[in-house]
Parts: C-alpha cells; structure tokens; sequence
C-alpha cells in the first residue's frame, strides 16, 4: 500500500514539482483574511490509497471551506518533501500539512517553521523530531486494525482452522503491525498459523504467494487467509479460483484496507470480513488546522476510527465508496 | 568434451538440484493432475508464471549481446499494461475478443515505440545504454500512472483473463506464448545470419562496422525486440491479475532479467550470448521464489536464502573456479586446453 516508488524518479518529477508549487502559491500570502492558506506536502502517488487521500484533502481544503491549498507531491524524495516545506515557509502560509515520506531529519525545517509561528500539522505518518515542534497528528491505527480483523477470526472460527497469512512489504508499519494485532487477537483460539509469507502488498505477489501455499498444502489444507490488504486479498481470491475452489465458501478470507474492488468482492462474497484503513484524512486535517489556528487545545494524536465491514454492510457502503 | 565442461552444465545442474530439494522437502511438489483436462501442479505454475520474466530475460539477452542493456523493461511492461486494460475498460464492450485484440496490439505498439525511442538513443545518438534507458525506467513508470489516474484499473473481460491463466489444449496459454517466443528468437537468431552479426557488434562494434556490419540496424532492433517483448510481458502480467497496476507491474524485473541472463552464462561485457542460458537461469529464478514458499522460509530471511543460492550458482559456473577445482582434484589435463575449449567460437567470425 505505502510501497515506496523507486527512490530515482522522485529525482526527476520532484524538481518540477517543486517548481510549480512555488508558482502557484505565489499570489496566496496576500489573500484576504478570511482565507487560510495552507501548505500540503504529499508522499506522493504510489498508491490507490494515497491518491484517495490525496483527494479527500484537496475536498476538504477548497476554497468553498475558506481555504487556499498549496500542494506538493514529492514522489517519494525525502530531500525534495523537506525543500517543498521550506518554500511554504518562505511563501509565509498560514499553516503546514505534511505526510512525511520518512521519519527522521525533520528537527531542523520543522524548527524554521516554529520559528516562523507557522503551525504544522502531520498526517497519515508521523516523525521523531520532539513534539513541541508540530501542533499535532492525525493518522490511522495498523494495531487495531490487526485487532478487529483478529477479534472477527476468533468469533467465527470456534473449531480447529487453519489460516495461512498473506503479509504485506517485510519490514513495514503496516505489515508489523497488522500482524502484531491480529495474533494478540486470535490468541487462545482454536485458529492454527500454518503458514505465512510476504505477498509485498501487490495483487501479483498476493496470487504467486497463495498458488504455492495452495499447491504445498491442499485446497482442504487450508480454511482461512489472512492478508494484510485487499489487493493481496484480490490476488488470492484469483489463485483460489484457479485451484478449483470457491473463495469465501471453501476458503475464507478476512483483509484490511476496504478499497474499491476489495468491497465489491466483499459485496460479491469472494472475501468474507474487511476492517477499513480510511484515507480520507482530509476533513479530520481542515478541522485541526482551523482549531489550531484560532488557537484552541487540540490532541497530540488524533487516531481516526477505522469502520469493518461484513457483507451487509459492504453492500450499503459500497455505492458511497469515493476510493 | 565432457558433459560438465559444457557451458550450460552448472545452471541446469543448479535448476536440477532446486527441484531436488523441492521434491524431497515435499513430495507434492512433483505431483502433476489433471483438472478438467488441464494441467495443474507447483511445477505447472512454475512454467505459467514464468511467463513475464522469461519474455523481459529474452529481450535483455540480445540487448546485452550487443553490449548494450535495458534498464527501462519493467516500465514499458507497466505502460504496457496500462494502455491495454485502459483501452479495454473505456470501450463498450470489455469481454469481446475483437477489443482485447485491438487493445493487445495498440499496447504492443506502444512498446515497440518505447523501444525504437530506447534504441534511437543508443544507436543513433551514441548515448550508453545504461543512460540512455535509465530515462524510460524512470519516466515511463510515471506516464504509466497517469495513464490509469493514479488507480488500479480493473477490468472483467474474459478474453483478457485467457492470455495469463487460460489453457491451450492441456498446457497454459502463457506457457505456450513463451515457448513460441524462445523458438521464434531461437530460429532467427540462429538459424540465419544475424545472431553472429549480434555477437560480433558486441563483440567489437568497430571491427564489425569496419567489415562492413550494420550495426546501428542491429543495435537498434534489440532494443525494439527487448521493448515489444517487455509489453508483452506486461499484458501477461496485467491478464494475470485482471488488472493495470501502474506501481507494481515489473517492479525491479529488469534485475531479475539481468540476473537470470547473468545465471544463463552470457558474459555482461556482450558478444557471445545463449537463449537456452537464459531459459535456464529464468526457470532457476522461479523455482527459487517456489523454493522459499515450499521450504517455508520466513519473508525476513528469504533475501538471504535467495543471495546465498544466486552466489552459489555464479560461483559454480564461474570457469576461474572451476579450473581451480580441477586443479585441486589433480586434473589430468593442463589447464590451457581446458580454457581454450571455453573460449568463444565466435571470435573467428568477427
């Protein structure tokens, strides 16, 4: 899902996208005062995820809602995200929103914009510089994800299962720890890990990985798949298939992210259970922006609520689906 | 000669021990059924999956025969993709034949163009390979995404899902494409003319030029057989999973490809170059991933595992070491004779 775009082409589209976010802020600083400007710095657009969510922060940042919105995608490049929030700061917006490609390296920029009374608000991912240094955090919780999708695995399964495990890019957050919570869930219960190999978040890897655990195992060797996101999940239903069962009869399968065509499937009863990882961040963001702004007490971490959705649900939710 | 001088002894020996290893870890892995008249088993996977990187590993092979190299293949397999599903997801009709057709051919197109522009750059330009395909390996993966928006395209069209998971008679579908791409490439690089022209612009592209050898023609048309192979290997892998993802699709091939050229005993330096290597070291690659999954080793140390066989394999074949083993062992030849035998034949045409 955050798989990281080869780190090279940042090099070339960060240069001119630098270029155009400087351009087209120009005229801002001297808005009426109304007007929040606001200075985005994106990740990027490595994902279908990270294009909702950078969607739902253009919505939530326009200019029917009082704002005047900077944005820059730095395509993965750390180097050229942190010169994108040193121009916003030069620019003179009124506030600073960055989903920061890595954690470190930020102690310094960041203070530049402390000292410049430009509050900064971080999204999605967070960073290690000292906390006096950003308003606040807003951003989604993998733990609890892994949680919910566990505590419905348990519920569900009371007899003996076997449940192999599609995990996502070996090392990342989301893949540690959607698969940290899910085991604290399932705990205790009757549910057997009997296998487990990184499908690298990709609908490609999630079908390879499962067509093996399929040929080494059995159609009736396995009960239950685990993936870390739905287009591993997606991958694995088009494995199941070909292996001449029916996904989410003969095999189910519970995943986490609640994108489009993993809630049609859902909907279609290919996948059995989805807890959500929600990208639209942006009206959370606006809110935290304008509160700080006018100076109220906000929350050093503001973790926002993912839904789960079963069948029923996925059916209600699905033609409201923005991502 | 003895049957371990042969160049290709090591590698398929490594392919050899791999199933080996496989079989004895689990037996299924050998177990091939029948499935309503198709073929279904771990080793048919193998064969089926192999598809995009065999395809991606042949076009790298003439490209660096010519002493050349194509970083660019895994983006042209994205745009590829890209184009095809987009074409097929904005027409009326998605399941008919005649508009994944059209849609095939115009992403093949698409690819033979990205191709000549790769070749244009090195042949006609003179700029290296490395650069000259660093800028579509970077670019092409970016012109991908905006062709799908940012998102995965998704599209429901059987004669789409045909091309990756389908079956010809008892065989995959894309198990056949590589078969006939391999012979094709077979043929025409060894049965006319042209595979010695190739190895001799690789070899010294001046000397060649200077008998009277085309080599900007020959240069030119690897890189647009490496591009149209490449965006057929991005249609494999699109059909495979009925969709265009931009960001994934042929994600560091162009090192598997390299490596498995590499696994198949064809020298980087260019010249001397062998298809059936590069068959070899593509199906070592991916029985390797098999490998990882049927041993059950953990996706933390599979990196390792897969480095350590890889190192293996290329120190195996490497001929500096095997001449110090035969040395150690008391060879009964001297070690001239034993050089002399490996070095190319090719060195006379040129």
């Amino acid at each position: 899902m955050r798989k990281r775009i080869l780190a090279g082409m940042a090099l070339l589209g960060s240069a001119a996208l630098v270029v155009s976010g400087c351009s087209s802020g120009s005229d801002s600083g001297s808005a009426s005062g109304d007007t929040i400007t606001v200075g985005f710095a994106q990740t990027g657009s490595e994902s279908g995820w990270r294009s909702a969510n950078t969607e739902s922060m253009k919505a939530a940042f326009s200019t029917d809602n009082g704002f005047d919105l900077v944005f820059n995608a730095a395509d993965n490049d750390p180097a050229a995200q942190i010169a994108a929030v040193r121009s916003f700061i030069n620019q003179g917006v009124d506030a600073i929103v960055i989903a920061p490609i890595v954690e470190d390296g930020w102690d310094d920029v960041l203070t530049e914009a402390k000292d410049a009374g430009i509050p900064v608000v971080l999204e999605d991912r967070t960073v290690t510089a000292s906390e006096d240094l950003y308003a606040t955090w807003v951003g989604l919780d993998f733990k609890l994800e892994g949680e919910k999708a566990g505590e419905w695995a348990a519920q569900t399964f009371t007899e003996p299962t076997k449940m192999v495990v599609l995990e996502g890019t070996t090392g990342s957050a989301p893949a540690n720890d959607r698969a940290e919570g899910f085991d604290a869930a399932i705990a205790g219960t009757p549910i057997e890990k009997i296998d487990s190999q990184t499908g690298d978040f990709t609908r490609d890897g999630g079908k390879s990985v499962m067509e093996g655990f399929l040929q080494k195992y059995g159609v009736d060797g396995i009960d239950l798949v685990y993936a870390h996101n739905d287009d591993m999940a997606l991958g694995a239903i088009e494995a199941i298939e070909a292996a001449g069962a029916t996904p989410g009869e003969d095999i189910k399968i519970v995943s986490i992210d609640a994108v489009h065509d993993g809630m049609q499937a859902l909907v279609d009863g290919k996948i059995n259970y989805i807890v959500e990882c929600n990208p639209l961040l942006g009206d959370k963001a606006a809110d935290l922006v304008k509160k700080v702004l006018a100076g109220d007490a906000v929350d050093k971490r503001t973790i926002v609520e993912d839904q789960a959705f079963d069948q029923a649900a996925a059916e209600e939710a699905l033609p409201d689906r923005k991502y | 000669m003895r049957i371990w001088r042969h160049r290709l002894f090591w590698p398929s020996a490594a392919l050899v021990v791999l199933v080996a290893v496989n079989a004895i870890a689990r037996p299924q892995f050998l177990r091939i059924t029948l499935q309503d008249g198709e073929l279904y088993g771990a080793l048919i996977d193998i064969l089926r999956n192999s598809a995009p990187l065999m395809l991606v590993a042949l076009g790298m092979t003439i490209v660096i025969a010519t002493r050349g190299i194509d970083l660019s293949v895994g983006a042209v397999m994205a745009v590829s993709g890209a184009v095809a599903l987009t074409i097929i997801d904005g027409s009326g009709d998605p399941g008919a034949t005649g508009t994944v057709l059209v849609a095939v051919v115009v992403a093949l197109l698409v690819s033979l163009v990205l191709g000549a522009w790769n070749g244009f750059l090195v042949s006609a330009l003179g700029i290296q390979p490395i650069v000259a395909t660093l800028v579509l390996m970077l670019a092409g993966r970016g012109v991908a995404l905006l062709i799908t928006g940012g998102f995965i395209t998704t599209v429901n069209s059987a004669p789409l899902a045909y091309i990756a998971s389908g079956y010809l008679t008892v065989l995959p579908f894309a198990f056949i494409i590589s078969v006939v791409v391999i012979t094709a490439l077979g043929l025409v690089e060894r049965r006319t003319a042209l595979g010695v022209l190739t190895e001799a612009v690789g070899i010294n592209p001046e000397a060649s030029r200077l008998a009277g050898v085309r080599s900007r023609g020959i240069i030119w048309g690897a890189y647009m057989v490496s591009g149209v192979l490449a965006g057929l290997a991005g249609i494999i892998y699109a059909s495979n999973i009925k969709a265009a993802d931009a960001n994934a699709a042929g994600f560091l091939i162009e090192l598997y490809a390299i490596l498995a050229v590499v696994l198949g005993g064809t020298s980087l330096a260019g010249g001397k170059f062998s298809i059936a290597g590069t068959v070899i070291g593509v199906l070592i690659i991916q029985t390797l991933d098999s490998t990882i999954l049927f041993l059950g080793v953990p996706s933390a140390q599979s990196p390792v595992f897969f480095a350590f066989v890889v190192v293996a394999v290329v120190i195996a074949q490497s001929p500096r070491t095997r001449n110090a083993l035969r040395a150690l062992g008391g060879a009964r030849r001297p070690r001239a004779a034993a050089s002399v035998q490996d070095r190319p034949k090719v060195e006379v045409a040129s």
